[in-house]
């Protein structure tokens, strides 16, 4: 760091952007009961996929992400001791199935929410710095992914990559970036008018130092608060696409996968028409919770873009 | 009018750079499929088998040539209405449009305009009566409605109404109702099976597609009007408290007359720009909610593509959905304009 640039960098931790960020999030969630739920509810699937291991142990030396199964027998058999949410089709343990679901539905929820976030950051600093001929190419392109809905954008991904979980979380990314792509050049449009930027420049700080030293820490908090809060809508889409036979392959643990395998035993069987109630009623509680965990949290949040609401 | 006649022609050019960018994008998509299996996308009869058909196609459009050069030919071969063959229906990808879009057609007509009032009633009962139990309430019944899988949903309501009580089946008619509509005296006016029935004036028919609408429209409305909901109780909520409203109310005037008559009337604007958004999660429920209803429109048909690998059919869908997202934001800036003078002349 250069001396001149090491004086300006002299920040106290409460006047740090970062820092007061969280500040302004936390305040915003205590604020909100609606938030404070969700956030609840975040922290208890937290528990769970911390808990897998121990809450339903995997057989040793199997992938842990396949479901064990009891038996080939097709019809599920109903919650009872012994498995206490009962067996999908083909006998697969549904308890065990939710619960490394969780463990899936975090690991798809991270990945495309951070593969987004990457490539939004790294497209709307570029794009907001430098402005121009760069600006109006970017930003054309994100318009063109605007226009088609994500799923069906998704979809159409992924029968171009092939079926399967990782293809279903790299069509996400793809579909995802372009929402960071204009927070991030809005913010970064803003924040390189400060007099900070300016002064780094006439100490003659490389345009590559000043966007990463200076503009896009001062920038992206909010996008980055923003991200994780689309978790929940990740992870539906991810999970509609398991549904549609898209995404993760029969037997493995994932909500939407689950749902997908009850489908033949939704009308029950004659005189009980909820025979297989547990087949999709257990898996659907799981999605729907996780996802009103991330939107409620995220409720507070509608605004936290809207500048006249925030007091910097 | 001569300022709308120019903002029109210029609102229209602009869509074109969007369109060319959707159309190159679903290009791309396709480029990852070898020669061979793209030559899906330009055939319009079954024959495919044969090799030597696949190498004259590959002659014909260039698949071995440059990547520009096959972009042009296949824009042009688009543009002509060739989009290729669907094997999952063993169609034409064209002919598999016009087959379907009636069952869609007729699942937006009747859920889309309850999407929007259910949208706007919640709204605005949340904003006059904000923080308390009206609000409240349906607050939850959006943030839930945002929050179910579709897929899941439809399955519940299909499990209670069809599995237990009987009364709303899958389908787009049932058997008998099916027959009617394949005998040689029904007249097929829209395909739209509700509307032909009224102008063959037989109720029966009538009845039993309405039954079979029930629940995807339902399904779609529950997860369809959170959005609606939201930016109509934020732009009352704003309206609300602007001057013309003070004024109105100091003057006397009835609260329901504020609402309705003052308010109402500029909060609704804002609303209206969610046309873009409404068409694509629209069509991301029609996927979602014709699959699991088996009603067998242009949703059904792009999931079970997918599942198949009959990608010219997925692309096409994509295509057609992109377009009408980029058609819907035409017609509502084009509508904004006539509204708002400020617009076309700024």
């Amino acid at each position: 760091m250069m001396p001149a640039e090491r004086e300006l960098a002299k920040v106290p931790l409460r006047e740090r952007a970062w820092f007061k960020e969280l500040m302004f999030t936390l305040r915003r969630i205590r604020e909100s009961p609606l938030s404070l739920a969700g956030l609840a509810i975040v922290l208890f699937f937290v528990a769970i996929a911390v808990l897998a291991p121990v809450l339903a142990p995997p057989r040793p030396g199997r992938d842990p992400f396949v479901m064990p199964r009891y038996g080939y027998l097709a019809t599920p058999k109903p919650p009872s001791k012994e498995y206490p949410f009962g067996t999908a089709e083909g006998q697969y343990d549904m308890f065990y199935g939710c619960i490394w679901g969780t463990i899936t539905a975090f690991r798809v929820g991270l990945i495309a929410v951070g593969g987004s976030l990457a490539i939004g950051i790294t497209v709307g600093a570029i794009s907001g710095y430098f402005g121009g001929l760069v600006d109006d190419v970017l930003m054309r392109i994100t318009d063109v992914i605007y226009a088609f809905p994500g799923l069906i954008l998704a979809m159409a991904f992924v029968t171009a990559f092939g079926v399967g979980l990782d293809n279903v979380i790299k069509a996400l990314v793809l579909v995802g970036w372009p929402t960071y792509a204009r927070l991030t050049r809005a913010g970064v449009l803003q924040t390189k008018q400060e007099d900070y930027v300016e002064a780094a420049r006439a100490i003659g700080a490389s345009n590559f130092r000043i966007l990463v030293k200076h503009v896009l820490p001062n920038s992206i908090y909010p996008v980055v608060i923003v991200s994780t809060l689309d978790m929940g809508s990740m992870v539906l889409t991810a999970a509609a696409l398991s549904f549609l036979g898209l995404g993760a392959p029969i037997g493995y643990a994932d909500w939407g996968q689950l749902i997908a395998m009850s489908r033949n035993w939704i009308l029950g069987e004659a005189g009980n028409p909820f025979a297989y109630w547990h087949t999709y009623t257990i898996p659907g509680v799981f999605i729907f919770t996780f996802v009103l965990g991330w939107n409620l949290l995220g409720d507070a949040f509608r605004d936290i873009l809207d500048p006249t609401l925030r007091r910097r | 009018m001569g300022g709308m006649r120019t903002y029109i022609i210029r609102r229209l050019l602009l869509i074109i750079p969007t369109l060319l960018g959707v159309s190159l994008l679903i290009f791309a998509v396709s480029m990852v499929f070898s020669p061979e299996e793209r030559a899906a996308l330009y055939v319009t009869e079954g024959s495919l088998k044969a090799a030597a058909r696949i190498e004259a196609i590959i002659k014909k459009y260039g698949l071995d040539q440059p990547v520009y050069v096959q972009y042009f030919k296949w824009l042009s071969s688009v543009l002509r209405g060739n989009l290729g063959w669907s094997k999952s229906l063993n169609i034409p990808v064209s002919r598999a449009f016009t087959e379907l879009w009636p069952a869609s057609v007729e699942l937006a007509i009747y859920a889309v305009p309850l999407i929007v009032l259910t949208g706007i009633f919640l709204g605005k009962i949340s904003a006059v009566h904000r923080d308390r139990l009206p609000d409240h309430l349906s607050r939850i019944f959006a943030i839930v409605g945002w929050s179910l899988p579709t897929f899941w949903s439809a399955i519940v309501l299909l499990a209670v109404f069809y599995g237990a009580l009987g009364i709303f089946p899958p389908g787009r008619l049932g058997p008998e109702a099916q027959s009617i509509v394949h005998s040689p005296g029904w007249v097929e006016y829209t395909g739209l099976y509700t509307i032909d029935a009224i102008l063959n004036r037989n109720l029966f028919v009538l009845v039993d597609a309405l039954r079979h609408l029930f629940l995807p429209v339902l399904n779609l409305v529950i997860v369809g009007n959170a959005g609606i909901m939201r930016v109509m109780r934020s732009s009352l909520l704003e309206e609300l408290h602007k001057e013309y409203v003070m004024a109105a109310r100091t003057k006397g005037v009835p609260e329901k007359v504020v609402i309705d008559k003052h308010a109402m009337r500029n909060a609704l604007i804002p609303v209206v720009t969610l046309a873009g958004i409404m068409v694509a999660n629209f069509m991301t429920g029609l996927v979602i909610t014709e699959t699991v209803f088996e009603f067998k429109g242009l949703g059904y048909w792009a999931a079970h593509a997918a599942t198949q690998l009959d990608f010219p059919a997925v692309l096409a869908f994509a295509m057609f959905s992109g377009i009408m997202f980029v058609v819907a934001n035409l017609v509502v800036d084009v509508l904004y304009a006539y509204l708002d003078p400020r617009i076309r002349l700024g």
